[in-house]
C-alpha cells in the first residue's frame, strides 16, 4: 500500500468520475441527434453549431433550477435517493478494465481501478443495488405515480437481474473464471475467438436484459414518457433529476463496456485496430444500438414485459446454461 | 495501518446502521439504514480479502433480501411514523443489555487469548470462487443439499400459493368484467 498506488487510484477515480459525467451529458446530445435523423428531423440546432452547445446550455439549466422538495415528502431519503443511483453507476465501473495495460514515463498503468478476481459478479451486484434509487425515491416523495412507478421499477430490475445472471453464467462456466480481464484474455485470438460465436443465444438474452435495466425503450416502464407524468421521478427537478439521468447513462456505458468485454473480444487488438480505439468502437456500437432500437421499437405493456422475461428469456437462458453445461462435459 | 482505519470506519458505520434500523420509528428510515448496513458488511469480507463473499453479501442481501421487503413496505404508508406500543420497562432493558454484553465477552475472551487462525486461509493460487466451491462440494456437501431441498420446497410452496388464476391477465380484461366478478356474477 505505498504512495504512488494511492495517488493512481485516486487519479483513475477522478478520470472516471469526469470523464463518464462528461460522456452522459454528451450521450443526451448523441441520443437526440441519432433519433431525429432515423426519424427525418433535424434535432437540437439553435445552441451552437449543430446543436453542440445544447449539452451545455441543459447543465446551466439544470444546475440552476430551483431545487423543490415536496412538504409530504420525507425529506432525507428523498435527498438521498438520486445519489444511490449515480453512485452505484460510477462504483460498478470500478471493476471494470476499460483498456489494455499502457506504460507511462517507465510506470505500468492498469486502467482498471480495482483489479478483483470476481470483478463480473461485483459489477452486476452494485448495479443491482442501483435498484434502491428509484424505489427510494418513490416511497419518499408522498406520491401515488412516484409509488407506482417505483412499485414497477422493482418488479422491472429484480426480474430482469434473473435473466442478466443466468445468461451471463454461460460464458463464465466456458472461460472458468468471474475476473473480466480473464474474459478479455480468453478472447485474444482475433475474431474467430470472441465468446459471440460460442454463446449467441447468451449474447442476445443479455443485451435484452440490458434493455430492460438501463431503461430503454422498449422496455423503459420506469419513466414511461408516454404517461406525461415520469414514474418514480415525478416529484424531482434540477440537479436531483439529473442524477437519475446520469445514472442511467453511465450504466448504458458500463452495459457497452461489459458486453464488448465478455462477448466481444473485450480490449484485445482487431485486425490493425488497437485494442484501446477497438473497445471503444465496440462500446459506441452497443450505445449506438440503443438509440437505434430506441428509434424503431414501441413500448411494451407491463404485462407484456413480465411475460416475456418469465416465460421465455428466463427458460431460453436455464436452458442455454444446462445446454453448455453437456457440451462442456463431453 | 489502511485497513485498521477502514475496519474501524466501517465497524462504526455498520454500527450506526443498524442502531437506526432498530431505534427508527419511520418504516423508511429503517429500511434504507438495514440496506445501507448490509452493504457496509461487505467491507469486512472484502478487507479479509474474501471477494467472492463481499460480493454475494451484496447480492442477496441488498438486492435481493431487501429489495423485496422495500416491494412489501410499498403496501404501507412509508411517511408516517409507526406508532409502536412500548411500555418502558427499564429493569427489563438494563437486564437484557447486561446479559448481551456479558455474552460478547464470554465468546470474544478465547479469541483475544489464542488469536485464531483460519481453518480455509485465501491462497494466491486458487481463486475465491473456486475456494469456496471445493469446499462447498466435499466437507459441507450434505448441509449445502439440504439447503437445495428446503429452497426447492419453499419454491414449489410460493407456486402452489400464487398460481390460482395465474394465467388469467388482469390487463387484457375489461373493466366491466372485473367488475361483474366483484360482483359475483360471472
Amino acid at each position: 500500500m505505498d504512495g504512488a498506488f494511492v495517488i493512481e487510484t485516486i487519479i483513475k477515480i477522478l478520470i472516471v468520475l469526469g470523464l463518464f459525467s462528461a460522456l452522459a451529458g454528451f450521450g443526451t446530445y448523441v441520443e437526440r441527434k441519432v433519433l431525429a435523423f432515423m426519424q427525418r428531423r433535424l434535432g437540437p440546432m439553435h445552441v451552437g453549431p449543430y446543436g453542440l452547445l445544447q449539452v451545455l446550455a441543459d447543465g446551466i439549466k439544470l444546475f440552476t433550477k430551483e431545487d423543490f422538495i415536496p412538504k409530504g415528502a420525507n425529506r432525507v431519503i428523498f435527498m438521498i435517493a438520486p445519489v444511490i443511483t449515480a453512485a452505484t453507476a460510477f462504483i460498478a465501473m470500478a471493476a471494470i478494465p476499460m483498456f489494455p495495460e499502457f506504460t507511462l514515463g517507465g510506470y505500468t498503468v492498469k486502467p482498471i481501478i480495482s483489479d478483483i478476481n470476481v470483478g463480473l459478479l461485483f459489477v452486476l451486484g452494485v448495479m443491482a443495488t442501483g435498484l434502491y434509487g428509484p424505489l427510494l425515491a418513490g416511497m419518499a416523495s408522498q406520491n401515488k405515480w412516484s409509488i407506482l412507478g417505483a412499485a414497477r421499477t422493482a418488479i422491472q430490475f429484480l426480474s430482469y437481474e434473473v435473466v442478466t445472471g443466468l445468461s451471463v453464467l454461460a460464458p463464465v462456466m466456458i472461460v472458468g473464471s468471474l475476473s473480466l480481464i480473464d474474459f478479455n484474455n480468453y478472447q485474444a485470438g482475433g475474431v474467430s475467438d470472441w465468446l459471440l460465436w460460442k454463446q449467441p443465444v447468451a449474447f442476445v438474452l443479455f443485451l435484452i436484459a440490458g434493455f430492460a435495466e438501463t431503461n430503454r425503450t422498449p422496455f423503459d416502464l420506469l419513466e414511461h414518457e408516454a404517461e406525461v407524468i415520469s414514474g418514480y421521478a415525478t416529484e424531482y427537478s434540477g440537479m436531483r433529476w439529473g442524477m437519475f439521468f446520469i445514472g442511467e447513462y453511465a450504466n448504458m456505458f458500463t452495459l457497452g463496456f461489459l458486453a464488448s468485454l465478455i462477448f466481444l473480444g473485450g480490449f484485445n487488438d482487431l485486425w490493425f485496430i488497437p485494442g484501446a480505439i477497438a473497445i471503444l468502437l465496440k462500446v459506441f456500437f452497443i450505445f449506438f444500438f440503443l438509440l437505434w432500437t430506441r428509434a424503431s421499437w414501441p413500448h411494451v405493456r407491463p404485462d407484456q414485459l413480465m411475460w416475456l422475461c418469465w416465460k421465455v428469456l428466463m427458460p431460453i437462458a436455464v436452458i442455454n446454461v444446462v445446454v453448455t453445461g453437456i457440451v462442456m462435459m463431453f | 495501518m489502511v485497513e485498521a482505519v477502514a475496519f474501524y470506519l466501517f465497524a462504526a458505520l455498520t454500527i450506526a446502521m443498524f442502531a437506526i434500523t432498530v431505534m427508527s420509528k419511520n418504516v423508511l428510515y429503517s429500511m434504507s439504514s438495514l440496506a445501507a448496513g448490509m452493504i457496509f458488511i461487505s467491507a469486512f469480507f472484502f478487507l479479509l480479502d474474501a471477494d467472492f463473499l463481499g460480493v454475494v453479501q451484496i447480492i442477496v442481501y441488498s438486492g435481493a433480501v431487501m429489495a423485496l421487503y422495500a416491494f412489501g413496505m410499498m403496501f404501507f404508508d412509508a411517511t408516517k411514523d409507526v406508532k409502536e406500543k412500548n411500555p418502558s420497562k427499564k429493569i427489563v432493558f438494563f437486564l437484557s443489555g447486561m446479559i448481551a454484553l456479558l455474552l460478547v465477552i464470554i465468546l470474544l475472551s478465547p479469541i483475544i487469548s489464542e488469536k485464531v487462525k483460519a481453518l480455509y486461509p485465501m491462497s494466491e493460487e486458487v481463486g475465491n470462487a473456486e475456494a469456496v466451491g471445493v469446499v462447498l462440494f466435499t466437507k459441507y456437501l450434505v448441509p449445502f443439499e439440504v439447503a437445495a431441498i428446503m429452497l426447492l420446497v419453499a419454491m414449489i410452496a410460493g407456486i402452489i400459493l400464487a398460481s390460482k388464476r395465474m394465467d388469467e391477465s388482469i390487463t387484457l380484461k375489461i373493466d366491466q368484467e372485473i367488475e361483474k366478478e366483484q360482483k359475483g356474477e360471472l
